[in-house]
């Protein structure tokens, strides 16, 4: 079942940096910018100035479809953040693309208790000043 | 038949703990110098003979109160001539020092090093909850940086989503964990340093509120006010001590991944399967010698990753070890957290496990003492935070 999603009253955003900067803003042009090696032509997360897999630094950070899949997650229902109120999903999800790479998210627009390990989901985007949160939905007409 | 990694020559001399409480209004290093005092005079030693100190996690760490002291805050206090030291948070988790004491007494680096952990987030979080101590404010730090943005503060966000993955996969029920939440409360019963003694009914548990599915309060530890010591000796410098000396027979390093919370290949393990196996490969000894375990319980969940991780049941058999709690009970073939652990004791963060495995071996346990176990097994840690130590009497 679906919900609609209401955008909390805080966010706590992250400093980027050289390195994880695509990644919070790619959302300005509505793209999810993962690291990609060159070398061995997988993705990887977070980013970094090397592929862990092949250490190839011929890295950069490459738009990838913002499908993914809900491979853990939590329901969290304690206060942690003013502005930010339980309950809220917290999930694992894995990129269609490379399923290797695990990105942290909220997953939104469905009830906390409808979400289940093997959902799919796809991105969009959240912005607070000149970073774009990725979070994640299901994909429409799954869910 | 082997020594170990430390040839047989490093051993536990002295085990020392100060007053454990909540909101004790002490500092941390009051409480540390207490805990390292009682510790170096359980070994019969005085401060002059303590020529190491290893702490674990050593300065800089942002959270208020996860640091009762480091290691110089602590050598000064007492004016220690020191030959050796060591402070480090990126070790083999909170029971890494005692494992790099051990290489400095096997290497003749030092031949007493007093070994502590100390905290003081009980007073730290004041009236003002768990959540201050996590973050309290400003830029968020690097550890925060990928969980933060999505209200995911707390380990037990970062923990519970493989404890869901791993329900999902392999049937674990909340009945499961709370078996190990109820084992802590009946053992904290019989300790006087614990935090919470009142007995545990399943009820009780699956009653209580939740605080990130699938934990719910009983499977979080207990945020505490207290420190805990070891003296770790080199053999020959042990001789006339009073106290028979424990051996460290293997110690479990290591870590195969990334150190990540959220990229390991295999959610359903963690760090400590890696460290458990560096743990066996490096002695003889075998999860059948083990015949007690204190194993991390900063979640419920952390114990049963422990259990199949240092072999003691299957991958994904955990949950069903612990069903119904004979298993691990006082009386079951496996007694765990015989202190009531740090869900039920209070969270000494990891060496408490150390300590209480201590006092077990050294029969010390007063109501508590649990037979006369010969051969404990210490792991401590969780997500890509993982260590492990075998302890016997032999």
């Amino acid at each position: 079942m679906t919900a609609s999603y209401q955008r909390p009253e805080v966010r706590l955003v992250p400093t980027p940096s050289p390195e994880t900067g695509a990644f919070w803003a790619g959302g300005e042009q509505g793209e999810l910018l993962i690291s990609f090696c060159q070398g061995c032509g997988h993705y990887f997360h977070p980013p970094g100035p090397v592929c862990w897999r092949c250490r190839s630094r011929d890295v950069a950070p490459k738009a990838v479809s913002g499908r993914a899949v809900v491979a853990a997650y939590t329901v969290n229902r304690q206060p942690w953040v003013p502005g930010f109120a339980p309950p809220y999903v917290i999930a694992m999800v894995e990129l269609v693309e490379e399923p290797d790479v695990r990105l942290q998210t909220n997953v939104v627009g469905i009830e906390p208790d409808e979400v289940s390990i093997g959902l799919e989901v796809e991105v969009f985007f959240e912005q607070w000043d000149r970073i774009w949160v990725p979070l994640f939905r299901p994909v429409r007409g799954v869910a | 038949m082997s020594d170990g990694p430390f040839g047989g020559k490093a051993v536990i001399t002295g085990a020392g703990k100060s007053q454990v409480g909540r909101k004790l209004g002490r500092t941390g290093l009051d409480l540390t110098v207490e805990a390292v005092t009682r510790a170096i005079a359980d070994a019969g030693l005085t401060p002059d003979d303590i020529d190491g100190v290893a702490t674990y996690p050593g300065p800089g760490v942002p959270d208020r109160g996860f640091s009762g002291a480091s290691q110089s805050e602590l050598a000064n206090a007492l004016g220690l001539r020191q030959k050796w030291f060591i402070s480090s948070s990126e070790t083999a988790a909170q029971i890494g020092p005692a494992i790099e004491a051990c290489m400095a007494v096997t290497l003749g680096f030092a031949d007493h090093v007093v070994v502590f952990r100390s905290v003081w987030e009980s007073t730290a979080q004041m009236d003002r909850g768990r959540a201050s101590v996590l973050f309290d404010g400003g830029e968020l730090p690097a550890h925060l940086q990928w969980s933060g943005p999505y209200g995911g503060l707390s380990a037990a966000n970062w923990l519970s989503m493989p404890a869901m993955r791993y329900m999902h996969d392999f049937g674990l029920t909340r009945e499961q964990l709370g078996a190990v939440a109820i084992n802590a409360r009946a053992n904290a019963g019989l300790n006087p340093d614990a935090i919470f003694t009142e007995p545990l009914t399943m009820a009780d548990y699956l009653g209580s509120r939740m605080i990130s599915d699938p934990f719910c309060l009983f499977d979080c530890d207990i945020p505490c006010d207290g420190a805990t010591a070891v003296v770790i000796s080199r053999r020959e410098a042990a001789a006339g001590l009073p106290k028979h000396p424990l051996t460290v027979e293997s110690a479990g390093t290591g870590m195969f991944e990334r150190a990540t919370w959220d990229q390991r290949r295999d959610l359903t393990t963690m760090a400590a399967h890696d460290v458990a196996t560096m743990l066996w490969e490096r002695t003889d000894l075998t999860p059948a010698d083990v015949d007690m375990a204190q194993l991390y319980d900063g979640f419920s969940f952390l114990t049963l990753m422990w259990l199949e991780a240092l072999g003691f049941c299957e991958h994904g058999e955990a949950g069903r070890f612990v069903e119904g709690g004979e298993a691990i009970s006082r009386q079951g073939k496996l007694p765990i957290n015989t202190s009531g652990g740090q869900l039920s004791g209070g969270r000494l963060h990891g060496m408490g496990f150390l300590h209480e495995a201590c006092v077990q071996l050294w029969g010390e346990g007063g109501e508590r003492q649990t037979g006369s176990p010969e051969i404990v097994a210490v792991g401590v840690g969780g997500g890509p935070v993982a260590g492990a130590m075998l302890v016997s009497s032999r």
